[in-house]
């Protein structure tokens, strides 16, 4: 079992790394270079099956949907990284001092944060994004903001099962500042439950993209996103079905590869599994 | 034992905890987890807390450490109050004391190496360079008869007594005068439990050590204790040298938690003094003396008011009517 164990945990490493560098060349790429220009219309080819000329196709307009993907990529980076940042940031923030400070900060931040839960979060971003403006950092920003409770949650339940710890009540005694016991003591211990939290956050905030985009309020077009690319792509789906594998396929690819790469990273940074 | 030198006063301490009420009519409602405890620790003695759990003894530590706010009452630490004690001045204090943790496993942090484990407290506390400090950790591992490579593990690589030596090579870190130990050996197996009793008696000889040794264990206590305190329901029910304490148990509850202990003897047989019942909820204690409802002897003065702890001998002291002149 311990054999068939630590070899399951090479491959997650080898196959999330692999699929994440994979992307993150594809997107270095395509800030040079694409096989054609992202946005350049071609109607008389409009909905061309995959084919040499076309590796994955072409789109209603007849945009060639290999160079839409990789440039999708670009979007589907920014918008995801910057959602986890924000979501864990201030996550770990908030939940942090509810939890290890409790008493009336616990109620009034997981009131606050049961408040932004209760609001659907979609909605929530629709909000955000018709105040500030649609585009892709607004996105991640309300995205991000959205991620916030259920980070700040995880953070909190950590922080409370910690904080009464004998080793937290030993490096207070030595005058440990509060501060460093919550993030040198007690985050270290906590951090695989909030990189599992950041990956799935990673991936819906994709998700999430894809569906603002839909109604208009995320990545502006003729920006390619693939989620922008998978909704237009559901009216010609009987048509032409290869036009929905490309950006579904690459959405499921790389929040599978971030899955497979988050655990093997938190197995590695946990010293009992080595 | 002759020079006794006071190093802890500690005049009626007490700490009570409050209890969330159900509603608002409920009426407010208090643990006692320590209620009214005077001792004097002694410069180099081991001081022994025993007690069932729930008696307070834990919390009786913290107390003296500043981790749990005392209630009330008076901490003296060689002469000096440390009740007002906040700060830089709480830490000054607190570094001459350290504490030893019951559970081995949950008292080292799992994501630090040894090394920095020990290192942390000379880090913060001592004015030593980073040469110095790692002197000082090979030493302390040393002397808690661990490997020098144990520096760079983690704690999960070490067995429950290892785990313990360490804990103790981070207590001794700062040079602390007085040591709690909070049940340090009863998650240890019997077999380790004296390797590390024996080990925590010879640094006390080295360092000329103070320790308060907490424990549910009377053969433990035994072992290493100068003095017994015998704690029940946050109270000192009887204080004495080991020698008088365990040969002479004066309160019936000291009478019946020795007869208690496990002989191996087959051809007399213990004369047990039988213990009914359960220890009463500390929210709400017994009225007079808080033994009254297990007590083989009480008496009727016993349900009305608390026997004070007085002096019977010259070794004892003794909370109980049975002995009032």
């Amino acid at each position: 079992m311990d054999i068939v164990k630590r070899y399951m945990k090479n491959i997650n490493l080898l196959i999330g790394l692999l699929v994440i560098v994979g992307f993150l060349l594809v997107m270095i790429t395509s800030f040079f270079y694409t096989p054609y220009d992202v946005n350049m219309m071609n109607i008389p080819e409009k909905l061309h099956s995959p084919s040499s000329k076309y590796l994955f196709g072409t789109d209603e307009f007849g945009r060639d949907i290999f160079s839409r993907m990789m440039k999708g990529t670009q979007t589907a980076f920014a918008v995801g990284l910057l959602t986890v940042i924000i979501g864990t940031s201030f996550g770990i923030l908030i939940g942090g001092l509810a939890g290890f400070l409790g008493g009336w900060v616990d109620e009034l931040f997981m009131r606050l944060m049961d408040a932004l839960m209760a609001f659907p979060g979609i909605i929530l971003a629709l909000m955000l994004v018709a105040v500030f403006g649609p585009g892709v950092v607004n996105t991640a920003i309300a995205l991000g903001v959205i991620a916030i409770p259920a980070i700040s949650r995880i953070a909190r339940s950590g922080f409370v099962q910690h904080r009464d710890a004998e080793y937290v009540l030993a490096a207070k005694l030595i005058g440990v500042k509060p501060y460093n016991i919550m993030f040198r003591h007690i985050l270290p211990n906590i951090s695989s439950q909030i990189i599992v939290a950041a990956t799935v956050t990673f991936a819906t905030a994709m998700l999430a993209e894809a569906a603002l985009s839909y109604l208009g309020l995320g990545v502006q077009p003729p920006n390619p996103s693939w989620g922008r690319m998978l909704k237009d792509s559901q009216a010609y789906l009987v048509k032409a079905s290869w036009y929905t594998f490309a950006p579904g396929g690459a959405i499921t690819l790389l929040v599978l590869g971030l899955y497979m790469l988050s655990n093997a990273v938190r197995d590695y940074m946990d010293p009992r599994s080595k | 034992m002759t020079d006794k030198e006071v190093l802890l006063e500690i005049h009626h301490l007490k700490a009570y905890f409050p209890v969330k009420r159900k509603s608002m009519k409920e009426a407010k409602k208090v643990v006692k987890a320590v209620d009214d405890i005077s001792i004097d620790i002694f410069r180099g003695e081991t001081l022994g807390i025993v007690g069932e759990s729930g008696s307070g003894k834990s919390t009786f530590g913290r107390a003296i450490l500043k981790l749990v706010e005392p209630t009330a009452g008076e901490i003296l630490y060689k002469g000096q109050a440390i009740h007002h004690l906040k700060g830089r001045e709480l830490q000054k204090y607190r570094n001459q004391m350290q504490m030893i943790f019951q559970d081995p496993f949950a008292s080292l942090n799992p994501r630090m190496r040894i090394g920095a484990i020990i290192d942390e407290p000379m880090a913060l506390q001592l004015p030593l360079t980073k040469e110095q400090r790692k002197k000082r950790v090979r030493e302390l591992l040393q002397k808690v008869g661990l490997p020098e490579d144990a520096m760079h593990k983690f704690p999960h690589e070490f067995s429950g007594g290892q785990r313990q030596r360490i804990g103790i090579a981070r207590a001794l870190a700062i040079n602390p005068e007085f040591i709690i130990a909070d049940e340090p050996v009863s998650a240890l197996d019997v077999s380790i439990q004296s390797q590390v009793l024996n080990l925590m008696m010879d640094l006390q000889d080295e360092f000329q050590l103070t320790y308060l040794f907490i424990s549910h264990d009377l053969s433990v206590v035994k072992h290493i204790s100068d003095r017994v305190a015998v704690l029940y329901l946050g109270r000192i029910v009887e204080v004495g040298t080991k020698k008088e304490l365990y040969a002479h148990p004066l309160h019936p509850y000291t009478q019946a938690l020795l007869s208690a202990i496990p002989v191996v003897n087959f051809d007399e047989p213990k004369q047990l003094v039988p213990l009914q019942g359960e220890l009463p909820s500390p929210m709400n204690p017994p009225i007079g003396c808080v033994f009254h409802t297990r007590c083989p002897f009480v008496m009727e003065q016993c349900r009305l008011a608390r026997p004070p702890l007085q002096q019977k001998n010259e070794h004892q002291q003794v909370a109980c009517f049975l002995y009032e002149k």
